[in-house]
């Protein structure tokens, strides 16, 4: 027992600090200096804020449609009226629609005789976290005026609402399809290591075999196979299911290299001496010792995932509306004309090139800190 | 070595009879297929009876062999390929499958292998200059632009692109690889200018993330080599820095980069399909986009199965290659 239990024998010793916690430290302290990595993680958990609580800061439901407001512009936010005169609390003004006389085109104009100001927790439409019926929200204007801040759709719906939506919709298919990639990876790759034999030259064929596929074009094939009848859910499932099934194989690469080396290392003989099951020993003492491997991989599937997801939803093959994601909300900008004339209907991918890049960041960060020995 | 060849080359046979078989399921997974658009097209268009039109698209579907069962289909799909080099017949373009592809190769290569040697190139060129002024003002623009180059999604990109050269800069057309006016035309010097123009853009969008992979290896690779003994010795004994560089460590930094060419090929091809399909480009990826959307299956598996191939191949060339000039791989 004593063999087995490396970490209580030098929890007892006071001149070793413990292993696990020096460790964590260590790669903090080296997380903590990389600007890049901490501005990345800043980035990730604002976009993973927004997306939590989307609703809150929506003062407009998602799916609302209203026609009249086609493609209404973005409004700005002011802090001096028209008159120059200051104000502390920020407002807007409303849109006024005209047509232009000669060529009949629609004209957003600011309509400068009323001020709305923007207050903050405000009561506006109904949504239901966890069943818990709910009208706070962070902001919004008193009755009679409207914020729209990245304007309206082709139908009228609020942008910076159904950016928020959506936003969750992506990082969450990212998400959970890097999570099931990262268990499947690991597991293949701890397996296929630890039995070797024949199990190792099985598993490696299979990694060989999907790794003999082009990865664009397979994932085109495979997503535009998901029925057009299948409900949002099921879609989603089965995207989010496709990057999983199909993306591990780099992973388990990794961790089979990872635990060839451990296996044989002392604290592995020895609890497979004192006894331990094979489980015991994959659980306790091999997948542990990968994890910040995995981490590592895993924040870097993400963005790589986000961006899959949003170039299989612009081409209209992965996610369909009425679901909203960032890719399905660039449909929209596919034709060259109505992005001119609606420029801010680009404006989802901003998101994720900002979320993207927060990823890439804090991935890249996290990689250099979890290898505290290096001199780099 | 001999033996290590064989068994990789024996090996490769039963990987691409396997690869071969799942194309072609995939592929045939959607419900339907192109004669039930032509079904409804009958009845809706051509005003038959529901009766009439299906007897019709049944005898088509005779006439193509795709009323027998899929693994039946599958053999003789692939019988033709293997002897006459035969992919199907393409219901889309109303021809051999092959063909299409073909024409359309050409232009797929000259853009993907234009955007890849720049890509490398400015990429290289990039690493190295960040690598010898690490922590400068340049190394950390570089830095961050690569990011900025790896985080947008190309289709976005060419949207960008797109946007700024029509709305911004007024161009007056962009999309495909001429004018409307000089298609037909035969190839003379205004056609050759306006074509530049037009080629251009893909090959930008579809290098951007290539300049960004290839900087950052190239740089992280020479931070390496700059640490290691012989470029320590080599300024030891007194050669000039340049010398240093260009003879010792990027020649040695390269190697990842020259070992990644064996696979380049169909990363390249697969690299401009959005590009390609957002520009609507006259090459592969639009057509196997289009065969995908109307269900044209046999262009569409013929595409997945050659780019696969063709993946594949330069797997196990490149295996082969390293085995050559590694005399530390073993061949057991």
């Amino acid at each position: 027992m004593i063999l087995k239990n490396e970490r209580s024998r030098k929890k007892n010793s006071f001149a070793e600090p413990v292993k696990g916690e020096a460790y964590i430290q260590l790669v903090w302290r080296k997380f903590k200096r990389s600007k890049t990595a901490i501005i990345g993680a800043i980035l990730v958990i604002i976009m993973a804020i927004l997306a939590i609580f989307a609703p809150f800061f929506s003062p407009y439901n998602p799916l609302k449609i209203d026609h009249r407001a086609s493609f209404s512009p973005p409004q700005r936010i002011h802090f001096f009226d028209d008159k120059g005169k200051f104000h502390l609390r920020p407002f807007v003004y409303n849109l006024k629609l005209e047509l232009d006389p000669q060529t009949w085109k629609r004209i957003y104009r600011e309509d400068t005789s009323k001020r709305f100001p923007i207050y903050f927790l405000v009561r506006g439409w109904e949504y239901k976290p966890f069943g818990i019926p709910c009208k706070l929200h962070l902001f919004g204007v008193p009755k009679g005026g409207s914020i729209h801040l990245f304007g309206m759709d082709n139908y009228g719906r609020d942008l910076w609402a159904r950016i928020m939506l959506g936003g969750r919709v992506s990082l969450s298919i990212a998400l959970l399809g890097a999570i099931l990639s990262a268990f499947i990876g690991s597991m293949v790759g701890t397996i296929s290591a630890y039995y070797g034999g024949i199990t190792d030259m099985i598993l490696q064929r299979i990694v060989e075999f999907l790794q003999s596929f082009p990865q664009l074009p397979l994932w085109m094939a495979l997503s535009i196979a998901i029925p057009a009848t299948w409900s949002s859910l099921y879609v989603f499932i089965a995207i989010m299911m496709l990057f999983g099934l199909l993306s591990w194989t780099p992973l388990a690469r990794e961790v089979r290299g990872k635990v060839l080396s451990l296996r044989e290392q002392e604290f592995v003989l020895s609890a497979k001496e004192a006894g331990a099951s094979d489980a015991r020993i994959i659980f306790k003492y091999l997948i542990p010792n990968c994890l910040s491997h995995i981490i590592v991989i895993l924040t870097l599937t993400i963005p790589w995932l986000i961006l899959a997801e949003s170039t299989l939803s612009f081409l209209g093959l992965g996610l369909q509306p009425p679901m909203v994601s960032w890719g399905v909300l660039l449909q929209e900008a596919q034709n060259l004309q109505t992005m001119g004339r609606h420029l801010w209907i680009a404006i989802p991918g901003a998101f994720i090139v900002i979320t993207v890049l927060g990823f890439n960041f804090l991935g890249d960060g996290l990689r250099d800190a979890a290898d505290p020995y290096s001199r780099r | 070595m001999i033996s290590y060849i064989i068994r990789r080359i024996l090996y490769v046979i039963p990987l691409l009879l396997a690869v071969s078989i799942v194309c072609f399921v995939i592929i045939q997974l959607p419900p339907g297929d192109f004669l039930t658009a032509i079904e409804s097209q009958l009845k809706s268009q051509a005003g038959l009876s529901e009766e009439e039109s299906r007897k019709m698209v049944d005898e088509m579907r005779k006439t193509y062999g795709l009323d027998k069962s899929m693994p039946v289909q599958y053999l003789i799909w692939i019988k033709n390929i293997v002897t006459k080099g035969d992919f199907g017949y393409s219901f889309g373009y109303r021809k051999p499958a092959q063909e299409v592809i073909w024409e359309r190769l050409k232009w797929t290569m000259i853009i993907a292998l234009s955007a890849h040697l720049i890509s490398t190139l400015v990429g290289l060129l990039i690493g190295i200059y960040s690598a010898t002024h690490q922590y400068s003002l340049g190394d950390h623009l570089s830095t961050f632009l690569a990011f900025i180059g790896l985080s947008f999604p190309e289709f976005f990109t060419a949207l960008v692109i797109m946007y700024l050269l029509v709305f911004r800069f007024r161009v007056p057309h962009v999309g495909g690889l001429s004018s409307p006016e000089y298609v037909l035309a035969t190839w003379n010097w205004a056609k050759f200018v306006d074509f530049l123009q037009h080629f251009w853009i893909p090959v930008v969008i579809s290098g951007v993330a290539g300049v960004a992979r290839n900087m950052r290896v190239m740089r992280a690779n020479l931070l390496d080599v700059f640490r290691s003994q012989y470029v320590i010795t080599a300024r030891a004994k007194g050669l000039k820095e340049r010398i240093v560089l260009y003879k010792h460590a990027v020649v040695n930094a390269l190697h990842p980069i020259i070992a990644y060419q064996g696979v380049a090929l169909p990363y390249i091809v697969q690299g401009t399909m959005v590009t390609a399909i957002v520009l609507n480009l006259p090459t592969t990826g639009p057509a196997f986009y289009d065969a995908l959307v109307f269900q044209d299956t046999l262009l569409a598996g013929s595409f997945l199965l050659m780019v696969t191939v063709v993946l594949v191949i330069g797997n196990l060339l490149s295996d082969l290659i390293l085995a050559w000039i590694d005399p530390r791989i073993r061949y057991d």
